[in-house]
């Protein structure tokens, strides 16, 4: 006689390590999956393929020879992190601006935000699966603004163009009506972007409601930019804090309600909108004179400590300095807003699938050089 | 008697049609491949605002000799704790199905390999069989993300097999046989315009199941990176690069045999006319996957059971109420009521239909 045999499937879950070489990791970033078939059961992220050990290298330079170190934090919004730098350090030696300056880094970093933006939102869509072409799309906007940082800075990746005391040069001539002609133009890109996948079922099947990073969470991890943002909660340090000469633009802050991945790339769009309209009332009320006040070579700070910051394309940028009295900073601290962003990364996931972990991930928008520093 | 295995017009030209046919269906594939390479990277090209390869030859017509040429120079490398016979075997057991879809698949009139009586279904049949291929592939390689491929992979086609099989037999049913040529020659009206729904249904199916955008999870390049060809180099990946093609060609030649009149057409030559119908199909196949993101695996068998599935049900039923009830009717006049039956059921259906967000709790 035959005896039914009691068959035990050993589906235990496995650890798929993604990254630290992946398309989609935007950089050396490995996350230890634990994976129960598709589904993530737990989430580890391993960073620190990319240090360089900037805070640290940025003890040994002066105040003015750190500012190419800031362009390689977050290499895709260099001229926020110059602003940021330059505000903190003019804040710990009480340097002041001149009006032309302050009003060239308002259209910079406005500028700059649109571009980061661009990318962040390419690389989702092309995370989504949208082959490519979002991206390129994209890129070609962004070629039109890096082209625009070349003619003041010489440079299209690191800047170096935000100084202590204001910037390192006046914009040349052909500047004004290439910004004036982009202004011109690109609301028709961004509506065209709309066009294309905003109400995309497919976008919305995969990206609403996914990766959900609820208000409480987002404010006790103490996320910020879009990524706070898009959870309903109205923070924005222009309005918070403003510095520079925030307080006199117009503009919203454009925030989501359910926080998931759809709200965050609907958030960067809205606010590269919103950058628009604060860059044609920059160039409106740009006024003439000096772009740089009379600053030391060597800046010697008096004791103290400064906090700077500002908000990057990426959320809250702030650099922390502490003075001796000597011309190289005694600490040079970056509160980077891509690896606090990233803390509720794997609260977000849990339960998830793989290609959710991968548009989740995108959705944050980070960059490795900022995290890993 | 003796001669009993030997075909019926024996000593007829059977083997000399069977020679050339064999011939020509295996340069078809293998020059559509290059063709629809070159087609595809071009037409992308200009798609995304870039321009596509343009060195090798005038306007990069040679990309895709320089780049099997590339590939056959590179090394064969096999994973050492992979399985080394089915890593070896399973590239050869996904690319052959592929060629032997063609042995049906008319040119002309007359012109193909054999005229089986009931060719849909061998190629329904074979087709499947790539699939194992895949999955071997995958099993083989000993790499999590290629096994998360094959895993996609088999999950997916028994959800997507099924409305495919359904909505080819409207168009059976419609031409009264199974054989791929005289589904051609019952094609007065191309039946597109008779199986409106059923087209939109195979097609959708058919994207599924060559893993074209947007269902091309199983390799998923900005997930699983290749998926399950992740540990294939050389004359190996190669050749699931020609399975990947070779289906998308098949599928081309699929539709245009059943739903686009296959060769028949005004005033061009009818093999011309199966090679525009052809590029034309796989065309709007490169425009899909330049156009939307990827669904996930449960988003994809979600809309293959509760989508695809009851709607290729509803498609027989009506096809064959009409076939049965107004047998004598013109045809014109069937082609605006289906277009119409086909709006109405699709939004219908769409707003029944809910994907859910897939979340699970750990």
């Amino acid at each position: 006689m035959e005896t039914t045999k009691e068959v035990v499937i050993n589906a235990e879950p496995f650890v798929v390590n993604i990254g630290p070489v992946h398309p989609s990791t935007h950089g050396v970033f490995r996350m230890r999956t634990t994976l129960d078939g598709e589904v993530i059961v737990d989430m580890e992220p391993v960073f620190g393929y990319l240090h360089r050990g900037i805070e640290k290298l940025a003890e040994e330079r002066t105040y003015t020879g750190c500012i190419p170190l800031t362009d390689r934090l977050d290499y895709l919004a260099s001229m926020s992190n110059n602003l940021a730098y330059c505000l903190a350090v003019e804040k710990l030696a009480g340097i002041a601006v001149p009006e032309r300056a302050e009003y060239l880094r308002v259209i910079m970093a406005e500028l700059q935000r649109i571009a980061s933006h661009l990318i962040a939102v390419g690389s989702f869509l092309n995370d989504c699966g949208a082959f490519v072409t979002p991206i390129m799309y994209m890129f070609r906007e962004r070629e039109k603004i890096v082209d625009l940082f070349d003619m003041v800075s010489g440079q299209r990746l690191t800047y170096n163009y935000v100084r202590v005391g204001g910037v390192s040069q006046d914009v040349p001539e052909e500047f004004i009506p290439a910004l004036e002609k982009f202004l011109k133009e690109m609301p028709g890109w961004i509506d065209e972007y709309d066009q294309l996948l905003k109400e995309n079922e497919i976008l919305l099947a995969r990206a609403k409601g996914v990766g959900v990073l609820p208000k409480e969470l987002a404010i006790n991890i103490s996320a910020s930019g879009p990524v706070l943002r898009a959870s309903g909660v109205k923070w924005d340090i222009r309005k918070a804090d403003p510095y520079s000469i925030y307080d006199r633009f117009e503009f919203d802050i454009p925030t989501g309600a359910a926080g998931d991945c759809y709200d965050r790339y609907r958030v960067r769009i809205e606010e590269m909108r919103q950058s628009l309209r604060i860059l044609e009332q920059a160039m409106k009320d740009l006024p003439e004179g000096e772009v740089r006040s009379e600053v030391p070579h060597l800046i010697r700070p008096p004791v103290g400590e400064a906090y700077g910051h500002i908000e990057a394309p990426k959320g809250e940028l702030g650099f922390y300095l502490v003075s001796d009295n000597s011309i190289a900073p005694y600490r040079f601290h970056v509160r980077a807003p891509t690896l606090i962003n990233l803390t509720a990364l794997s609260d977000m996931m849990r339960g998830w699938k793989v290609a959710d972990l991968i548009i989740i991930f995108g959705s944050i928008d980070i960059c490795l050089a900022e995290v890993d520093r | 008697m003796a001669t009993a295995w030997l075909p019926p017009d024996w000593p007829g030209n059977f083997w000399a049609h069977w020679a050339i046919f064999a011939v020509i269906s295996i340069v078809f594939v293998l020059l559509m491949f290059m063709v629809f390479v070159w087609v595809e990277r071009r037409a992308m090209g200009i798609m995304q605002a870039r321009l596509g390869p343009n060195r090798a030859g005038p306007f990069g017509i040679l990309q895709p000799a320089a780049d099997g040429l590339k590939v056959l120079l590179k090394e064969d490398i096999v994973p050492a704790k992979g399985d080394k016979v089915v890593h070896w075997l399973a590239p050869v057991v996904a690319v052959v199905p592929v060629l032997l879809i063609f042995a049906v698949v008319p040119f002309q009139g007359g012109a193909l390999l054999v005229d089986l009586n009931i060719g849909i279904l061998y190629i329904v049949a074979i087709s499947s069989v790539t699939t194992v291929g895949v999955f071997m592939a995958g099993w083989a390689s000993n790499n999590k993300y290629s096994l998360l491929g094959a895993m996609r992979q088999v999950a997916s086609v028994v959800s997507y097999e099924i409305p495919v099989v359904l909505s080819i037999v409207g168009v059976i049913l419609l031409a009264g046989s199974l054989s791929m040529q005289q589904i051609v020659m019952a094609q007065d009206i191309p039946f597109i315009l008779l199986q409106p729904l059923g087209f939109l249904l195979f097609f959708i199916g058919a994207l599924a199941e060559i893993n074209r955008a947007p269902f091309d999870l199983m390799e998923a390049d900005s997930e699983i990176v290749a998926g399950f060809h992740i540990e294939y180099s050389g004359m190996k990946f190669a050749l699931f690069y020609l399975v990947e093609y070779g289906e998308a060609l098949a599928i081309s030649a699929i539709v245009t045999t059943l739903f686009l009149g296959g060769w028949r057409g005004p005033l061009l030559p009818p093999w011309l006319w199966f090679l525009v119908k052809v590029g034309i199909v796989f065309f709007v196949i490169v425009w899909i996957r330049t156009t939307v993101p990827r669904v996930r695996i449960d988003q994809l068998m979600a809309l293959a059971w509760k989508f695809l599935f009851p709607l290729a049900l509803l498609n027989l039923l009506i096809t064959a109420v009409e076939i049965l009830v107004w047998p004598a009717v013109s045809l014109w006049v069937m082609v605006p009521i289906n277009i119409a039956v086909m709006i109405v059921l699709v939004l219908l259906w769409s707003r029944f239909f809910k994907l859910g967000w897939g979340k699970v709790e750990v």
